[in-house]
């Protein structure tokens, strides 16, 4: 535990120590990674649990519409404060939902959440108030009372975003070696058996779902701060595909690979779009498909110890 | 006609338009999902792929000034084109690699698939709309009331109806049907029975790909094809199969009229709801039939 918080810490200081030196546009481009890199560690969260969750832009959608809101209404402008609330109001949301998807599987559950976010789509579009499908605009943050000035922003949002990262990575390793989190390695190897022995899977699988959900909310808000608009794209499904695409590329085994995993598909995203933008979508897809084909356990496999042989074998 | 009775009679031409359309394609999921078990994402591109043979196809036979009727042939070629160049490309090239593999992580090889048909779609026809309205009036206007309907909506039940018809009597009447029966419970025994498996499952992946492909052609007429088609497809063909149960022909039928019908019925009472509408039904349906209403029967492993 001590190592951990040791590593975390010096992943902080030295992330930040990095981020004051980075160009604008570089600082920019990883604080949107690490934000997007929030939701897909919900969706690793969930896929450790055997669950792929293929709506989770919904999740960011709320929080960023939350945060964006709060914003303009309420006047709330605090920068720690509105990722927080984000991640709130997107499991308050979708808390009432939790219990019902914890009893699905496979396919069933990743097409759900999918109509889930697409519901959510449909009627952030509809919803006139809230800008349609244009979206809106949201102000600049300020950070414990303070505005920042032009040359501050940039680092000020990388820096509320690395800093919420790192503490939500710390987070999840922790969760990751409890015994919840070990209960939910199991029920993915063979969930009877968890309940045989006394585990209650579908509590576990809705507490996974509304950490993962807090995750996404948080990590829509902080994209919203640092883009400054948010509109129904976030909900729309292939926003969500790229969630997953990180999470799949990423495994399930490393944190650290996560946040990586989402910087490589921002780096690639961002170049790619502006030098070759007709063939990006391809470079994506091959990219992906190397990565099930070669690295099936994804990036994190890469570095993480090999898990013991017959853990990875015994799987229905 | 009274007002009350020409809204329903619309509102049920239109949402049985939409579904035909929608169960061609859907019974080429659901197949694919039956016998392969792969949840196809990139069965939308194939969907838009279809579209776009059929637009440039019909253009070239309308340039020919032959029969009007011809552009109906047109559209059947581009379908059977799309479905024998890249049936085989995409099966035998690429996704028998990954059999065997847990689902869930297949949905996510056809989703690098889409990624890469999207690109490979636009690098072929670029970016612009194409317009084929020709065979849209080929069979006129049909006056019910006080309304008149489109032919072609006519035409695309019937062609639904024949389609379904096929298939099931294909798979039910013949002895490849009987066959590719076998595979879909086990393919271990089939094949132990001397059944090519490889091969069951390259034709049926075909079949699959054609019947999209015959979607995408047929709608080529009613829509603009343009990049994007694919992506709204690909969704609401999933909540078909998802409400009426993966690998169910029954249920893909259900499953197009009640997506067909909520859709329908949501454009002319509450327009609001027109791009949820689908997604609320399909949800609901889930939470009483986990599996869809005809579900799969699956065996528990303990």
């Amino acid at each position: 535990m001590a190592a951990l918080l040791l590593r975390s810490l010096v992943l902080l200081v030295a992330g930040l120590g990095l981020g004051l030196y980075l160009p604008k546009w570089l600082q920019f481009m990883l604080t949107m990674a690490l934000a997007n890199g929030l939701v897909s560690l919900g969706i690793v969260l969930l896929m450790r649990g055997g669950v792929v969750a293929f709506g989770q832009g919904l999740m960011s959608a709320l929080g960023g519409y939350a945060a964006a809101l709060v914003f303009q209404h309420w006047g709330i402008t605090d920068g720690l404060v509105l990722p927080l609330l984000g991640g709130a109001v997107a499991l308050l949301i979708t808390a009432p939902f939790a219990p019902l998807l914890a009893r699905y599987r496979g396919i069933f559950f990743s097409m759900l959440t999918l109509a889930l976010s697409m519901v959510g789509y449909g009627i952030l579009v509809k919803t006139e108030s809230l800008g349609g499908s244009d979206g809106f605009n949201m102000g600049r943050v300020t950070l414990l009372g303070q505005t920042l000035a032009d040359d501050q922003v940039g680092f000020a949002l990388l820096a509320i975003t690395l800093g919420l990262a790192v503490l939500a990575g710390t987070a999840a390793r922790i969760y990751f070696a409890s015994t919840r989190g070990l209960v939910t390695r199991a029920i993915r190897d063979n969930e009877l058996r968890v309940e045989y022995m006394g585990g209650s899977v579908s509590q576990t699988m809705a507490i996974n779902f509304l950490m993962a959900a807090f995750l996404g909310g948080m990590g829509g808000a902080l994209a919203v701060m640092a883009l400054g608009h948010i509109d129904p794209n976030f909900s729309y499904w292939t926003t969500s595909g790229e969630f997953v695409f990180v999470a799949i590329l990423a495994g399930s085994q490393s944190v650290v690979a996560v946040m990586l995993s989402s910087v490589v598909l921002e780096v690639v995203r961002s170049f790619s779009s502006s030098y070759f933008p007709t063939t990006w979508q391809f470079a994506l897809g091959l990219f992906l498909l190397l990565v099930i084909r070669f690295l099936p356990q994804g990036l994190g496999s890469l570095w993480q110890a090999k898990q013991p042989k017959a853990a990875q074998e015994d799987r229905p | 006609m009274s007002e009350p009775v020409q809204l329903a009679l619309t509102i049920l031409i239109d949402g049985l338009s939409y579904a035909s359309w929608l169960f061609i394609v859907a019974l080429g999921l659901t197949l694919v999902f039956g016998v392969l078990k792969i949840l196809n994402i990139a069965h939308g591109s194939f969907y838009a792929l279809g579209a776009y043979a059929a637009a440039t196809l019909v253009a070239g036979v309308t340039a020919m000034n032959t029969s009007p009727y011809m552009s109906l042939l047109a559209m059947l070629a581009a379908a059977l084109l799309v479905a024998l160049l890249v049936a085989p490309a995409t099966e035998r090239g690429l996704l028998r690699f990954f059999y065997g593999r847990d689902e869930v992580l297949l949905v996510l090889v056809t989703y690098a698939m889409f990624l890469m048909l999207e690109d490979i779609t636009k690098l072929i026809w670029g970016a612009n709309p194409y317009y084929v309205s020709e065979p849209y009036g080929l069979f006129g206007n049909i006056d019910i009331g006080s309304q008149s309907y489109v032919g072609y909506d006519l035409f695309l039940m019937g062609l639904a109806l024949v389609v379904g018809v096929l298939v099931w009597w294909g798979l039910n009447r013949t002895r490849f049907g009987k066959i590719v029966t076998a595979v879909i419970h086990s393919p271990e025994v089939a094949s132990s029975m001397g059944v090519k498996v490889s091969r069951v499952y390259m034709a049926a992946f075909g079949i699959g790909i054609f019947l999209a492909a015959l979607g995408g052609a047929f709608t080529a007429p009613m829509i603009s094809v343009q990049p994007g088609v694919s992506v709204g497809v690909i969704i609401i063909s999933f909540a078909v199969v998802i409400i009426g149960g993966l690998g169910s022909i029954e249920g893909a039928a259900i499953g197009a009229l009640i997506v067909g019908l909520a859709r329908a019925l949501a454009v002319h009472l509450v327009p609001v709801a027109e791009l949820f509408s689908v997604y609320l039904v399909m949800a609901l349906v889930l939470m009483f039939r986990p599996q869809g209403l005809f579900q799969r029967i699956q065996a528990r492993k303990i």
